[in-house]
C-alpha cells in the first residue's frame, strides 16, 4: 500500500507546489518530498540527565535507556514517507519554560492566557473542567484538582510526579499498552518522554465533569514528548471515567517547524467506560505524531474522538485492542486539511476476544490544496468469535485543488466475524456555491455551513464541551475562506 | 421600481446564448417568459443572478435603478433578487433547516453565527412546509438529496418565502408537479404578486398560468425576444406550439 503522498505526488503535490510556492510549504532549506531522517545524536548522557533532573527511580531510567537502544536499531517506518527531514540535533529535547507552576488561571501570564483563548478555550469554560493540567513545553504549568476528584480518590497529576508518588501503580501500567518496540518514534518517545498526565480512576467510580490536559509548544525547533496514561480500574462498572483532552498550539507562526511525538495509553478495566477526546489545533509549524492506544478488558468500552485541525502534518491513528470478551470501541476522527497541509489519520481496532465490537467513523475535509487521508486497520484474530466491525469514511472536498484518500485494511481471521466498510465522497463545486450565493450566502459562509453540516451527525453523539470547542475552532478555520461571493 | 435588462447579451464559453434582450418586471406584476427548450430561458435566470459561468458581453441588469450587472451573486440576492431553480443542485451534508436558518440570518443582516438556530423560524418553516404540501420532516433532510421533483419545487418556494425577495424568478415552477402541486404553487405565486412582488415566470408550457394570470407575456426563441403581448399569446402557443416563431429573427 503506497502512502497517500506517493499517490498524490504526481498531481496534487505538484499543483500545490506550483500554486503555493515551495517555500511556503517547507520553509527555506528543506528539500521535499523526502523521508524523515534523524540526524541528531541523542546520547545516553542526555537521557541520564533528563532522568536525574526528574529524580526518577532506576526502573524508569532503565526503561528510557532500553528505548534509546531500540530507537537506534529500529528502521524508519515506511508509513511516513514524504515528510521532510527532521534533524533531532537541532531540537531541544527538553525545554523548561520561564514560568512558575501555576495553581489557577489567574496566575498564568497574559500572553499564555491569550494562547488559550486563541485555541478556543476561554477562561469560563476552563473553569468548568474538573481538573486542568497544562504542559507548556515540557513541564506541567498548571495542575489543579477539584474537590470531586479528591473526594472520589481519583489520581490526576503530572506524569512525572506520579512516577515518584505512585511508583508501583505507574510501573504496573506505564508502557504496557503501547510497546516501545512498536515503531521508531514510539521508542524515541519513551527515551525522551517528559510531562503529560496520569489519571487513575478507582473501582466503582463515576466522574461527572471532564478532566482536561493541554499541550502547548511555545518555541521553535523543539521536540515535545509528553506521556499520558489513563487507568480506569476494574469494575468501575457504574461509572464513566471520562477524560477530555485538548491539545493546542497558538504560538506565533514559527519560521522552522517543531516536532510533537506524544503518547496516550489507556487501560480500560472490566466494565469500565473511557471517553477520550483530542482537539488538535497545532500551528502550521508543527509536525505531529500522536501515538494513542487503548486496551479494553471484558465488557469495557473505549471511545476515541480525534479532532485534527491544525499542524503542518499530522499522523495519528488512535487504536483500541479489544482484549476482553464483550469489549467495544467507537473511534471517531474528524480531520480538516485546509491549505497545503497533510492529514494522515485513521483508526485501528484489534479484535482479540469473542463478542467484541468496533465502530470507526472518519470524517475528512480538505480545502485549499489540502490532502486528507484515512488509513485504518480492522484486525479480527482467530477465536474472536461473533465480533462485529464497521468502518465508515466520509470525505468532503471543498474545491478542485484538494483531495482525499481512503486506505482501509481489513484482516479477518475469524469466519464468524462481521466486518463492513462504507465510504462516501462529497465534492463542493461551483454549482453548489452558486446555489448558496443565490440565497445571499457568501462562499466562506457556505463552506462553514456545509462543513458543519457534514460533521453534524458525528457531533451529535459527542460531549457538549467537545462540540462547543470544535464548532468554534472550525468556524475560525473557515471564516477567512473565500470572501469573494 | 422594476427589474430590468437592457440589451442583455450573454455567452457561455464561445457560444452566444442571449441576444440584446430587453425586458422589465414591475413590482406587483407577473411576467411570463415562454420559449421552447434551448431558447435561453435558464441562461437568462442564471445571468440575472450572476452565475460565474455566464459571461455578459453587452448590456445591463438594473434592479430598482441600481446597476447590478457586475455585482457578485450573494449581493444581488441580498438586494432582493430571488431565484427558484428548475433543477436545484444537491448539497450533501447540509440540512434544509440549517440552510433556511442561514438564509434568514442573511436576510435579517445578523451576524453569521451558524450555531444559533432560531426555534421560532423552524416552527414557522414547518408550518409553511405543510401548507406547501411537504412533510415537515423534509427540514431534517439534506438539501435536495433524494428529493422528488415535486419536493424540489416546493422546497424552492419555501426558501423564497424565507428570503422574501422583492423580485422572484421562477424557472419552470410547474414542471414535475401533479395537478395539486401546480395549484398550491400557482396560488402562492399569485398571492406573492398581489402582495407587491415582481414575478418572472420562466416556462415552456404555461400550466401555471391557470392560477397566475399574467400581466405580460414574452416569447423567446434562440436567445431573442420574438413576441410580446398578453394572455392571448399563451393560447396561441398552446394551440400551435413554437414552430411559428422558428424563422423569426
Amino acid at each position: 500500500m503506497g502512502s497517500p503522498i506517493e499517490l498524490a505526488k504526481d498531481k496534487e503535490l505538484k499543483e500545490i507546489v506550483e500554486n503555493r510556492g515551495i517555500e511556503d510549504i517547507l520553509g527555506k532549506s528543506v528539500p521535499y518530498p523526502k523521508d524523515i531522517e534523524i540526524k541528531g545524536k541523542i546520547t545516553r548522557d542526555i537521557i541520564e540527565e533528563i532522568s536525574k533532573s526528574k529524580k526518577e527511580p532506576q526502573w524508569m531510567l532503565n526503561l528510557r535507556l532500553k528505548a534509546l537502544e531500540l530507537f537506534e536499531k529500529l528502521p524508519m517506518p515506511n508509513w511516513i514517507q514524504g515528510v521532510e527531514s527532521i534533524d533531532l540535533e537541532e531540537f531541544s529535547q527538553y525545554v523548561k519554560p520561564k514560568v512558575e507552576a501555576a495553581e489557577n488561571w489567574d496566575q498564568l501570564p497574559d500572553w499564555m492566557r491569550d494562547m488559550y483563548s486563541r485555541i478556543g478555550l476561554p477562561e469560563t469554560e476552563a473553569k468548568v473542567l474538573s481538573g486542568l493540567t497544562a504542559v507548556f513545553d515540557s513541564e506541567n504549568i498548571i495542575s489543579r484538582l477539584k474537590e470531586e476528584l479528591k473526594q472520589k480518590k481519583v489520581i490526576f497529576m503530572p506524569m512525572d510526579e506520579a512516577v515518584q508518588k505512585y511508583p508501583d501503580l505507574v510501573k504496573e501500567y506505564f508502557g504496557k499498552q503501547f510497546p516501545m518496540a512498536d515503531h521508531k518514534f514510539a521508542a524515541l518517545h519513551y527515551a525522551l518522554w517528559s510531562g503529560g498526565a496520569f489519571v487513575y480512576v478507582p473501582k466503582n467510580t463515576k466522574l461527572v465533569n471532564p478532566v482536561e490536559a493541554f499541550f502547548i509548544i511555545g518555541g521553535e525547533m523543539e521536540g515535545q514528548f509528553e506521556h499520558t496514561l489513563l487507568v480506569a480500574d476494574d469494575n468501575s462498572s457504574i461509572g464513566t471515567s471520562y477524560i477530555h483532552f485538548i491539545e493546542g498550539c497558538a504560538a506565533p507562526v514559527l519560521k522552522n517547524f517543531s516536532f510533537h511525538d506524544g503518547m496516550v495509553e489507556i487501560y480500560a478495566g472490566r466494565n469500565s467506560q473511557v471517553y477520550f477526546s483530542t482537539l488538535q489545533n497545532w500551528s502550521r509549524s508543527i509536525i505531529n505524531f500522536n501515538n494513542k492506544r487503548a486496551v479494553a478488558m471484558e465488557n469495557a468500552h473505549v471511545e476515541w474522538v480525534e479532532g485534527s485541525i491544525g499542524s503542518k502534518m499530522t499522523y495519528t491513528y488512535p487504536s483500541t485492542i479489544l482484549r476482553g470478551r464483550g469489549a467495544s470501541t467507537r473511534n471517531i476522527s474528524i480531520g480538516i486539511s485546509n491549505g497545503p497541509y497533510i492529514k494522515d489519520v485513521g483508526s485501528k481496532a484489534i479484535h482479540a476476544a469473542p463478542d467484541t465490537k468496533s465502530i470507526i467513523i472518519s470524517k475528512s475535509i480538505s480545502a485549499n490544496g489540502g490532502i486528507a487521508a484515512y488509513r485504518g486497520l480492522v484486525k479480527v484474530l482467530k477465536g474472536a468469535e461473533k465480533s462485529f466491525a464497521h468502518v465508515q469514511c466520509d470525505s468532503l472536498i471543498l474545491d478542485e485543488k484538494s483531495s482525499a484518500y481512503t486506505l482501509p485494511r481489513n484482516e479477518v481471521d475469524e469466519p464468524t466475524a462481521i466486518v463492513s466498510h462504507e465510504a462516501t465522497v462529497g465534492r463542493l463545486g461551483e454549482d453548489q456555491l452558486f446555489y448558496m450565493a443565490s440565497r445571499g450566502i457568501r462562499e466562506g459562509e457556505a463552506k462553514a455551513l456545509i462543513v458543519n453540516g457534514f460533521i453534524r451527525d458525528v457531533l451529535k453523539s459527542l460531549p457538549l464541551e467537545t462540540v462547543s470547542i470544535l464548532t468554534r475552532v472550525i468556524g475560525m478555520e473557515f471564516s477567512e475562506l473565500g470572501s469573494v461571493g | 421600481m422594476a427589474l430590468e435588462t437592457i440589451d442583455l447579451t450573454v455567452s457561455v464559453g464561445e457560444k452566444q446564448i442571449l441576444n440584446n434582450m430587453n425586458l422589465k418586471v414591475e413590482k406587483g406584476e407577473a411576467l411570463i417568459l415562454m420559449g421552447p427548450n434551448g431558447s435561453g430561458k435558464t441562461t437568462l435566470a442564471f445571468s440575472l443572478l450572476g452565475h460565474p459561468r455566464y459571461q455578459i458581453n453587452k448590456g445591463k441588469i438594473i434592479l430598482d435603478n441600481n446597476d447590478i450587472t457586475d455585482l457578485p451573486t450573494y449581493q444581488r440576492a441580498l438586494m432582493g433578487l430571488g431565484l427558484a431553480f428548475q433543477n436545484p443542485v444537491e448539497v450533501p451534508g447540509l440540512m434544509l433547516s440549517m440552510l433556511i436558518n442561514a438564509i434568514s440570518i442573511k436576510r435579517n443582516k445578523s451576524d453569521f453565527d451558524i450555531s444559533s438556530i432560531d426555534p421560532k423560524l423552524i416552527v414557522w418553516a414547518r408550518n409553511k412546509a405543510k401548507e406547501l404540501g411537504l412533510q415537515p420532516s423534509i427540514l431534517e433532510r439534506e438539501v435536495n438529496v433524494g428529493f422528488s421533483g415535486g419536493e424540489k419545487k416546493r422546497s424552492e418556494m419555501l426558501q423564497m418565502l424565507v428570503m422574501d425577495p422583492k423580485y422572484i424568478i421562477l424557472d419552470e415552477p410547474d414542471s414535475g408537479l401533479d395537478v395539486d402541486g401546480i395549484r398550491v404553487i400557482g396560488e402562492l405565486i399569485d398571492s406573492l404578486r398581489n402582495s407587491g412582488k415582481g414575478i418572472l415566470i420562466i416556462t415552456h408550457h404555461a400550466e401555471i398560468t391557470k392560477f397566475v394570470s399574467p400581466d405580460k407575456v414574452i416569447v423567446v426563441s434562440k436567445g431573442r425576444i420574438v413576441d410580446e403581448g398578453g394572455e392571448e399569446l399563451i393560447k396561441k402557443i398552446e394551440e400551435y406550439g413554437y414552430k411559428d416563431y422558428e424563422g423569426v429573427q
